[in-house]
């Protein structure tokens, strides 16, 4: 894990982190104005980025709420949204070696910018420093912006006039992009692409979003069944190919 | 009412996987499929929440001046744009097109 020589400059950590803290921070912006347009007030979007504080379940909710989709359809596709970031707290709560106490406090905190920055730290010291000054920084952000993006969205009136409810999409977008390393990651997104139109017009507003997350184990199952699936750098099983590669983290 | 229903689900869903990631014992969720479905899930939801939220209007699919925003969002990213500029690109391009074609 140490890399050669005392690690990382304190300050660096803090840059580092500030950096995506205040870059991602401020797209809480986004989401107030989106929120607004799809019909929440003030209070309902604040209380949004306050207590579920993960960006992409949150404007899933307000997208399926706003699409007419029941209340637990709705929650239903933002929960599955926020299950990554049980493996983010996975993979933390080893680098971190958080007291059992503090997890409860630091949990609303592991989303994927505080675990991106806390990953690429290479001492406990700055990981958890990383950790803590993306966590910190974002949250008070994100919600700062949240409720300033709320107001302005009431304040301009049609959110459609100025094209804000093409920041929705925009933002998962952005999201998905990087994800996108692979043939099976692409193979998924576009079942999932065509799952979640074609059902569009068939199911229940909310309910396509949820069949189209099918896309995942259905393309997993084909690749399992392709005698060629091992070979193609299943990250997570390279560690125990025998090789030699020392598995590290990645 | 209904809408703080779904708010109440969805913080308490949400905090709760955040939480059992930093509680359970490593192994527990190290094996390889569990952990492939997990990188692979959010994929599939991105994806199709991107489709829907660019192409439909309620139930119907509506193509409108969104399509054009999102495919300046993609040109933003294939060029390495930093996250606001990308959802910036999109927005700008919705509205311009819709100041145009009224």
């Amino acid at each position: 894990m140490y890399r050669s020589g005392s690690g990382k400059p304190d300050a660096a950590v803090v840059r580092d982190a500030l950096g995506v803290g205040v870059a991602v921070g401020l797209s809480g912006f986004a989401f107030g104005v989106t929120s607004a347009g799809s019909g929440l007030n003030l209070l309902q979007t604040c209380a949004l980025s306050l207590l579920v504080f993960t960006g992409a379940s949150q404007f899933a909710l307000v997208g399926a709420l706003a699409a007419g989709g029941n209340p637990f359809t709705a929650a239903a596709g933002a929960f599955f949204l926020g299950v990554r970031n049980a493996f983010y707290g996975l993979r933390l709560s080893q680098l971190l070696a958080l007291p059992r106490a503090v997890r409860p406090f630091a949990a609303q905190w592991v989303i994927d910018e505080t675990t991106a920055v806390a990953l690429a730290q290479p001492t406990r010291r700055s990981v958890r420093i990383g950790f803590t000054v993306t966590g910190l920084s974002l949250y008070v952000l994100w919600n700062l912006t949240t409720l300033l993006g709320a107001v302005g969205a009431q304040a301009i009136g049609d959110t459609r006039a100025w094209g804000l409810d093409a920041a929705g999409p925009a933002v998962f977008l952005a999201l998905l992009a990087p994800m996108l390393r692979t043939a099976t990651e692409r193979a998924v997104a576009g079942a999932a692409v065509v799952l979640g139109l074609g059902l569009l017009p068939v199911l229940p507003a909310g309910v396509p979003v949820l069949a189209a997350a099918l896309a995942a184990p259905v393309v997993l199952f084909l690749e399992g069944r392709r005698p060629a699936a091992a070979a193609r750098g299943v990250q997570v099983d390279a560690p125990r190919r025998a090789d030699g590669e020392q598995g590290g983290d990645r | 009412m209904n809408v703080w229903i779904a708010i109440g689900a969805t913080a308490l869903g949400c905090y709760a996987v955040k939480l059992l990631g930093l509680l359970v014992p490593a192994g527990v969720l190290e094996r390889p499929l569990v952990q492939r479905l997990a990188a692979l899930l959010p994929v599939a939801l991105l994806a199709a929440l991107t489709a829907q939220q660019t192409f439909a209007e309620g139930r119907a699919l509506v193509p409108d001046a969104r399509a054009a925003g999102l495919a300046a969002a993609a040109v933003a990213l294939l060029l390495r744009a930093p996250f606001l500029v990308v959802v910036a690109a999109a927005v700008v391009v919705t509205a311009g097109l819709r100041a145009l074609t009224g």
